[in-house]
């Protein structure tokens, strides 16, 4: 790991003047993906600043409609909260199938989400649940927070803080895990919401998570769905999986993740 | 049966120090005045070395010195064993530097190292030092390395990149068998390459004594005094009086810390020359761009069956890839430790083995758990197997009429060994029973009603261990001994301490080795204390490996320990005032026949010591004793493992939902911990045949160079395992002990595979290549669909 | 360079560093437990699980700088120094749960967290917890029987205290 100044603001705010002062600053949330990173001096940030000190950016409430989850909340008091397990089944048990439980002890969703690694599982619920992403300058909507392989929306001196998810009639996520990893080799969220299917594909994208519109108007007409649609080159490959074979896997994870949210 | 003796599940002595945290591996000892090394490795897997500027990095904070192999210019890394040609003459041997002399051969390969303050400071400095590399094509794998034209390792040391191309047998007598055959079955395969993975990264501590000129190298090894000499006689040109090697507590070796490696003699050497001690530890994404490998071969083999199955004749061509260059023990694993097994159980009466060494643009590959073995046997199950397909026959059946039968032995192959003992027809039978085999056909049919694909798979093995008589080993081009020795100190209060050669790293040494102590001495376990891993301390050792401390190790204790009984009995007779023939021993007890005289073990040691009333004429005081033991042959453990897993074919992918082993590995000395070794070897069995890919791109570069990528055994990965024993008893050493260490990784690999493929039987699957990932299987499915369709 | 401040296995300790440096690199070098080990850099094989405030984490996977004020238990705070076994050391020792050792105090500790969180676990959800936490040595089947029996121990332990 390369030297670096770290900062533990108390709030927010003083988080986001943090990073307006440094030159090239890294926000650290629960760090099991920065961290390592940082370690085969992949990143190389002049300024770590830790939202540890935020303690406003912990927690989970819900109103029957809406789960509201602070940024700072780690997977496995997701995984573990009678409020999520009760309104988004399915959420839990992401959360409580990410990494492995010491990672879940530290990791978090804001972290999950800001980092956007093309394999995570966490952007696959929120696209598919159509979440709202609440930030220190604005809510965005998950169609326009997920930019592209690591990138999102989010600017530079801008932390997020909140995510918003409305609670859909049923929802299930099915995984395929990359063996050696055990991220997403394949991942697919599957939510019934009043606007209809959602369905959003983690692991597979080229341009990290995405839906598939096609595989909605499958089950919204009432179909079993393929990966027909799914353009091969648009999916990544490497030493695990070839194009195809992610692309046939999005088939297998839609049709048990529709099957699982019954 | 004593309750601390010969076969009693004993608990381990060693666990309270690594269940408090207090072991004592080599990155836990840190010396006063200490710096760091970092070694700055090669990124590409073939290039010139046109020039190393190390000026910035010399004036870095916190940096010591910084050395290339410019400086340091000293002796060959020394491969241990020397193979030749079919035609008489010795291999090729290129120089193996361990800082890269003009040119790199593999990624990861050494190119400098730096010392500093901190690792960190060291690591930081490595960022500054600019090497201008001329890159040069690459070759990885070993059938295009010898492919004209192909880019060359060691230019002229090495034309072709052939280390060598040895044979075992008569071609011509074989082919002879064949014309005669009514069957001839053939097999293309691989024998993956993997990663071993010991969960302690090697670590390695070089200190130089500036007052007395001794050197100090602490290190991750299986073999303290094996790297003594490889490092001390052939690399640095140390006298052994001048070198002490201490391999503490080890965290797994699995074969990978058997050899001397470059690091250990860079921070030895370098002490010497900053003079202050120097600390280097492996980061994992290091171990796997510097362990060495396992595996990497590719085999082509014809099966010769008369027409009812019976075996006529075996030829066997093997490609096995040696990385870039020849490690420790390379040479001979894909010779004496794999030819001379592709007998396996069978009474096949002509074999030839063709095997060619080639250098390629890799890791140097060497002994990884089983070491040759496996690779036979992997070769020879899927070959039954395929051939009851192909014949018709049943597979246990083909088997069995092939089998060497009990009262065969000792039994002489075509392929140079001599199996002393063996029951092929009771590890079968047991394990057929222990996983239920006739019933097989209802959980299949229930799998199917799931969905699943369910399948069976057999193997049945033997294997050479207990490596080995140097008479013999030395006749095949060893250029060392393989004996072991030991030490047995009696103190004056009657404790005893062992220092033994063998190193124990895993395998439960200081609880095993207790009890051969506990049973012939009939004292408590806490009064012995077994000693290894120092060589200041223990007279010589040939070290761990090839499942040899019990067969070699455990045996020269056997023979100290008689002799320091024979002493004992003497001292006893003089105190008792009888005639020491008359003197029995037993229960910690000495004995006069027939009258009530009775003296115990810690009088006896007493006297030793204090020696007031004592047999001076006769005796010198003190009891304490040296063995070297040397075996009188190998020792052949077999045994039947049995997989069943079930396929998803909708993902491809495996679970293994069965795993039985029934293994004979002669006595069984401490049943808990023969389990636990039978267990683990299952595991990484397992790991090869399902889940391990080691994987280099076109460029060379490793693809699978972390845990990211590699897929390590994980607990979800691994079924309860059903182990067992039946026992046959080696007949050529004292305690009839075999070997337990690599049964478990040598005989399941197939066994795994030959489940898979009879689970794809129905969907037309018939190959599929080690390790059988989601992927390979859901690309077979489709092929096989394809196939299928087009027909 | 910071400073850090926080109770390991019940001592209060402290220390300047850089803050780059890791939890574990903190336990180790500046506080001289070795028992946390470090067996790969990519924060998968567990062998550094230490509990951080009552949770399991990776301790190379966090800065020494982020456990300021924290409750930090290694493997060497379990048995105190009584040299009295916590029963899921215990436990490994009866059963055969180690053999070179190496990855032990990162799987006991992980699998007292698991049982602080799940007091019977089932062979399957033991196999799913050591996710994070790799053993080349055993092949896992009897770190899965010590976790069960050091389960029923700690159940035992705390029924008897209460």
């Amino acid at each position: 790991m390369y030297e670096f100044s770290y900062h533990k603001p108390s709030s927010v705010a003083d988080a986001a003047q943090a990073i307006g002062a440094a030159d090239d600053p890294k926000i650290l949330a629960g760090g099991q993906t920065l961290l390592p990173t940082m370690k085969q001096r992949l990143a190389s940030p002049s300024d770590v600043i830790s939202l540890r000190g935020c303690r406003d950016l912990v927690g989970i409430s819900s109103d029957g409609s809406t789960v509201t989850i602070g940024a700072m909340t780690t997977h496995a008091a997701v995984a573990s909260s009678a409020d999520v397990q009760k309104a988004i089944p399915a959420l839990a048990a992401l959360a409580g199938n990410i990494g492995d439980a010491q990672v879940r002890n530290r990791g978090t969703i804001g972290g999950s989400l800001a980092n956007n690694d093309p394999a995570a599982d966490y952007p696959a619920a929120t696209l598919a649940l159509g979440a709202t992403i609440v930030t220190t300058k604005r809510e965005l909507s998950a169609d326009a927070f997920f930019t592209g392989m690591f990138e999102t929306a989010l600017e530079e001196d801008e932390i997020i803080t909140a995510i918003r998810f409305p609670v859909p009639h049923a929802a299930a996520y099915a995984k395929f895990d990359n063996p050696a990893s055990r991220y997403a080799l394949v991942g697919v969220f599957y939510a019934k919401t009043s606007d209809g299917p959602r369905i959003a594909i983690t692991g597979a994208g080229q341009g990290g998570v995405f839906r598939s519109t096609e595989i909605e108007d499958q089950i919204a007409a009432g179909k079993t769905p393929d990966s027909s649609s799914i353009n091969e080159s648009d999916l990544n490959a490497d030493i695990h999986a070839s194009a195809a074979y992610r692309k046939h896997l999005i088939g297998v994870m839609a049709k048990r993740a529709v099957a699982a949210a019954g | 049966m004593s309750a601390t003796g010969i076969g009693a599940s004993v608990k381990r002595k060693e666990d309270f120090r690594f269940l408090t945290g207090r072991g004592n591996y080599t990155d836990d000892i840190n010396q006063p005045n200490q710096t760091y090394a970092y070694i700055l490795r090669s990124p590409h897997a073939h290039a010139k070395i046109k020039g190393i500027d190390t000026t910035a990095a010399k004036s870095a904070p916190g940096v010591v010195a910084v050395f290339t192999g410019e400086d340091m210019q000293v002796g060959s890394i020394p491969c241990g064993w020397g193979v030749n040609n079919k035609d008489g003459s010795p291999m090729n041997e290129p120089f193996h530097p361990a800082l890269a002399q003009g040119k790199v051969r593999h990624v990861g390969d050494q190119v400098a190292v730096i010392i500093a303050e901190t690792y960190s400071q060291a690591k930081d400095a490595a960022e500054l030092i600019e090497v201008d590399y001329e890159e040069l094509p690459a070759v990885t794998n070993s059938e295009k390395a010898i492919a004209p034209g192909a880019p060359l390792v060691h230019d002229d040391a090495a034309p072709n990149n052939m280390c060598y191309d040895w044979e075992l047998g008569d071609e011509a007598e074989v082919d002879a068998e064949f014309k005669n055959a009514a069957h001839v079955v053939s097999i293309d395969l691989t024998n993956n390459r993997l990663v071993p993975n010991a969960m302690e990264p090697r670590a390695a501590i070089g200190d130089y004594n500036t007052g007395t000129g001794e050197y100090t190298l602490y290190t991750t090894s299986q073999n303290p005094h094996v790297i003594r000499l490889l490092m001390g006689a052939f690399v640095l040109q140390l006298p052994e009086h001048k070198l002490r090697v201490v391999a503490p507590d080890v965290g797994g070796g699995f074969g990978s810390k058997i050899y001397h490696y470059a690091e250990e003699a860079i921070v030895t050497w370098a002490a010497g020359k900053v003079r202050r001690p120097i600390k280097w530890t492996a980061e994992r994404s290091e171990s796997f761009l510097s362990d060495a490998h396992g595996r990497d071969h590719i085999s082509h083999a014809d099966l010769a069956l008369d027409a009812d199955g019976k075996f006529l004749g075996l030829k066997v061509y093997t490609k096995a890839n040696m990385g870039a260059y020849l490690s420790t023990f390379s040479t001979c694993v894909p010779t004496y430790l794999y030819a001379t097994l592709l007998a396996g159980v069978y009474t096949t009466p002509k074999i030839y083995v063709n095997v060619k060494a080639i250098f390629t643009n890799t890791v140097p590959v060497d002994a990884y758990r089983g070491a040759g073995r496996p690779e036979a046997t992997y070769l020879l199950e899927r070959l039954v197997t395929k051939a009851a397909k192909q014949l018709g026959m049943d597979q246990v059946a083909i088997r069995q009429k092939n089998f060497i039968p009990a009262d065969a032995f000792p039994y002489q192959t075509p392929v140079a060994l001599q199996y002393d003992s063996g029951d092929y027809e009771a590890t079968l039978k047991k394990a057929m029973e222990l996983s239920k085999w006739t019933e097989f056909p209802k959980r299949k049919a229930e799998a199917a009603s799931r969905g699943k694909l369910r399948g069976i798979g057999i193997s049945t093995y033997v294997e050479a261990c207990g490596i080995a008589p140097s008479a013999v080993v030395g006749s095949l081009g060893a250029r060392a001994g393989l004996f072991e020795s030991a030490n047995v100190r009696v103190h004056p209060t009657g404790s005893v301490s062992i220092y033994t050669g063998s190193h124990s790293h895993g395998q439960g040494h200081e609880t095993t080795f207790a009890q051969l102590v506990s049973e012939t001495l009939g004292i408590p376990l806490e009064n012995i204390n077994i000693e290894h891993g120092d060589t200041n301390r223990i007279a010589f050792g040939m070290g761990t490996y090839g499942s040899r401390s019990l067969a070699v190790g455990g045996e020269a204790i056997m023979k100290a320990l008689g002799k320091v009984v024979d002493k004992a009995s003497k001292i006893a007779a003089h105190l008792m005032e009888a005639s020491p023939e008359d003197v029995e021993f037993k229960d910690g007890k000495f004995t006069v026949a027939g009258t009530d005289k009775e003296v115990d073990f810690g009088t006896v040691a007493l006297t030793a010591y204090v020696p007031h009333n004592y047999p001076h004429e006769t005796l010198e005081p003190g009891l304490e004793e040296n063995a070297f033991y040397d075996p009188m042959n190998f020792t052949y453990p077999g045994g039947c493992h049995i997989c069943e897993v079930e396929i998803d074919p909708d993902t491809g992918t495996t679970q293994v939902v069965g795993m039985t082993a029934v293994d004979d590995v002669g006595r069984v000395i401490n049943p808990m911990i023969v389990e636990g070794q039978i267990h683990g070897g299952l595991a990484q069995g397992i790991g090869q045949a399902l889940l391990e890919a080691c994987e280099y791109d076109d460029n060379g570069q490793l693809t699978s160079g972390s845990y990211m990528d590699y897929c390590m055994p994980r607990a979800d990965n691994l079924p309860d395992f059903k182990a067992a024993t039946e026992t046959t008893l080696c007949a050529h050493n004292s305690l009839g002990v075999k070997g337990c260490g690599e049964v478990g990784a040598i005989g399941s690999p197939p066994a795994v595979i030959n489940a898979v493929l009879d689970a794809l039987h129905d969907v037309g699957v018939q190959d599929i290549s080690m390790p059988a990932t989601p992927q390979k299987i859901w690309q077979a499915i489709q092929a096989a669909a394809v196939l299928a369709a087009a027909e | 360079m910071p400073s850090v401040s926080m109770t390991v296995n019940g001592k209060q300790v402290s220390g300047t560093v850089e803050p780059r440096t890791l939890l574990v690199q903190f336990i180790r070098e500046n506080l001289h437990l070795t028992g946390t080990h470090v067996g790969c850099d990519t924060s998968q094989c567990g062998a550094c699980v230490v509990h951080v405030d009552g949770a399991s984490v990776k301790s190379c996977a966090m800065l020494a700088v982020e456990a300021d004020g924290s409750t930090v238990t290694t493997i060497e705070g379990l048995a105190g120094n009584a040299d009295v076994l916590h029963p899921m050391q215990e436990a490994f020792r009866d059963n055969h749960g180690l053999q070179c050792g190496f990855c032990t105090p990162g799987m006991v500790m992980s699998a007292i967290d698991l049982v602080n969180n799940n007091p019977t676990p089932t062979d399957h959800e033991i196999r799913d917890w050591l996710e994070g936490n790799i053993c080349r040595c055993t092949g896992y089947h009897n770190i899965v029987k010590s976790i069960a029996a050091g389960a029923a121990a700690m159940k035992g332990q705390k029924a008897a205290a209460e």
